[in-house]
């Protein structure tokens, strides 16, 4: 390598260097813009009301100078907290568990069994994909009303298990297996019932997981049905309990940051334990969409 | 041996239907029924608890939707929505991801924090970006443009702005959405295979061409799904307008989904907001097929 050549692999090196340093300036300040709501609401959780909108136009809203805890115990004193967390984990993980079971179930059948109607009942299923909660909340609105179950458990559980997207997301999967793995069992003469559960859930682990992430996600974020089917606090889940905290007088605004907090900080617990699983679920839903 | 094989048949169907029963029971009564249910209400004039006994109205509701101003609003601010939120927040998860496809430390740190307001309940973003958004000079939102301006903004109140209200709203659901649409694209990034871009710099191709050559054409049926799911949500747009303005100042804000809670649920009309739960499935209807159709399209060449 004679001088020139040197020089000029340094000065890619440099080159290289700098564009590195202007990446990670950019996605630091991007990320602090991204992240400064959420500071906003943990740090005003800790302040005193009155302070949260007061120094919210200035650096001090990121920055706490008397961390107190008042805020969350004002919280349990004014409403029933533990009630609407409740709520929001029964409803949503009775969702997600019975979902897993029923979907999976039907997802290895349109896979992996040959029986009459399964191309038609399969095209049904991927048309339904298609339609949102919104298209339907207003009539399952009016079944629920007409069949005197609002405000209930079921009503907020039950129509939410069977999912076309999580059905099709198994099915996918469980086609895309080694046809091998089944047919030991089945010369053994095991039912496909039980060739499911043994042989092909152990080694499902992803599909299981993606499912589970994205149908806790979606469920646990939506505000929208528990609007319009429940009445008073006692079957309320979080999203409804926050937007009426809202407006319960008098607004203390960090009273209310400290709901949000409380509120979000089991499913962002998930999240931060189980990042490769959200991120590798969100993004199937762009491989198969 | 062949009546073993005959049984083998008949036990696959009779188990199959029991595997796929509660699942198709479900989306039966939980979703093709109420389907159906919105479409046969659409023709009548339920009103809960209205005296009189429902009758066939035939296309009136829909007739009544075409003259409806706050209805044509809500469409509006919904196609609105869609014309500005997709550009913007694909552009951004874009961006994002190209920034985020390096095998540079921390790059998972990153991504991890720009995704994390996809966790958030909209419920929760809409009331934090409330007080962002707050009037006068103490507000969050007011005090960084009036930094940025230098000086030049005057406070607003956002959210009871006619002109501001919308775009307000627009902000936070980029805010809350660009994280998951950027996974989305960083995955389709990542599949794109590297022998392609080596073979490129062999060539002498500079990273500009590489980007318009290789990376866009790659990415073409993801950036395709990321602007249906983002469109789709446009016009879903419902939680973060009734906490926040309730679709006002005067439907400033209102949207399709807002307009069809109001009828059905505020006012007991339950007709009318079958009528436009229909229409919202329709529209969604057309996104999906043009989806499909672009998608189908480029299969074809290939």
């Amino acid at each position: 390598m004679n001088n020139l050549d040197s020089t000029q692999w340094t000065k890619q090196r440099n080159q290289q260097w700098l564009r590195q340093i202007a990446s990670y300036l950019l996605l630091t300040f991007l990320a602090f813009i991204f992240i400064a709501p959420i500071l906003f609401m943990i740090v005003g959780s800790l302040k005193p009301d009155e302070l949260v909108l007061s120094e919210a136009s200035t650096l001090k809203a990121f920055i706490p100078q008397q961390i107190s805890l008042q805020n969350y115990r004002d919280v349990f004193e004014r409403v029933k907290f533990e009630k609407f967390l409740f709520n929001s984990l029964f409803i949503n993980g009775t969702i997600v568990l019975l979902g897993l079971i029923v979907n999976s179930l039907a997802g290895y059948a349109f896979a992996r069994l040959r029986w009459r109607g399964r191309s038609l009942l399969l095209i049904i299923v991927v048309a339904l994909m298609i339609l949102p909660l919104e298209a339907i909340a207003v009539p399952l609105f009016f079944q629920f009303t007409f069949l005197g179950l609002r405000n209930t458990y079921i009503a907020q559980i039950v129509p939410f298990i069977a999912n076309a997207f999580s059905i099709y997301l198994f099915y996918t999967f469980f086609a895309d297996l080694p046809q091998e793995l089944e047919e030991a069992a089945r010369v053994d003469g095991a039912s496909p019932l039980r060739t499911f559960v043994e042989i092909i859930v152990p080694v499902s682990k992803p599909v299981f997981a993606t499912v589970a992430i994205l149908t806790f996600l979606s469920e646990w974020r939506s505000l929208l049905w528990a609007l319009m089917i429940t009445i008073d606090e006692r079957v309320r889940p979080l999203p409804l309990a926050i937007a009426t905290f809202q407006t319960l007088p008098p607004t203390q605004w960090g009273d209310i940051m400290s709901f949000g907090v409380m509120m979000v900080a089991p499913i962002l617990i998930v999240f931060l334990l189980f990042q490769k699983w959200f991120v590798k679920g969100v993004a199937s839903t762009g491989t198969k969409g | 041996m062949i009546e073993q094989k005959t049984r083998k048949l008949n036990d696959d169907t009779r188990v199959a239907i029991s595997m796929v029963a509660p699942a198709l029971t479900g989306l039966f009564l939980f979703v093709v029924l109420p389907f159906t249910l919105a479409l046969v209400l659409s023709f009548t004039n339920l009103r809960l608890g209205s005296p009189l006994p429902t009758q066939f109205w035939g296309l009136e509701q829909y007739r009544r939707l075409w003259f409806d101003p706050s209805f044509r609003h809500a469409l509006l601010n919904n196609a609105l929505f869609a014309l500005v939120i997709v550009p913007i927040q694909t552009t951004l998860a874009l961006g994002l991801a190209l920034l985020l496809n390096r095998p540079l430390k921390g790059m998972a740190l990153f991504r991890t924090l720009f995704f994390m307001p996809v966790v958030f309940p909209m419920a929760l973003v809409s009331v934090i970006w409330t007080i962002i958004y707050a009037p006068g000079s103490d507000g969050m939102m007011n005090a960084f443009l009036r930094f940025m301006t230098l000086g030049f903004w005057q406070p607003q109140d956002f959210l009871h702005d006619p002109v501001l209200a919308l775009p307000a709203v627009m902000l936070l659901s980029i805010w809350q959405g660009v994280g998951f649409q950027m996974v989305i694209i960083l995955a389709g990034l990542q599949s794109i295979p590297t022998s392609l871009y080596e073979a490129a710099a062999i060539d002498g191709s500079d990273r500009w061409n590489q980007f318009r050559y290789i990376t866009l054409p790659q990415l073409r049926n993801t950036l395709i799904f990321v602007v249906l799911v983002t469109t789709i949500l446009s016009f879903r747009l419902f939680d973060s307008v009734r906490i926040m303005t309730r679709g006002g100042p005067n439907d400033a804000t209102t949207t399709v989904m807002n307009e069809a809670i109001k009828a059905a649920f505020d006012q007991q009309k339950m007709a009318k907001g079958s009528a436009i739960t229909v229409i919202f499935f329709l529209i969604v209807l057309v996104i999906t097929l043009l989806q499909r159709l672009l998608v189908q399209e480029e299969k074809a060449i290939e």
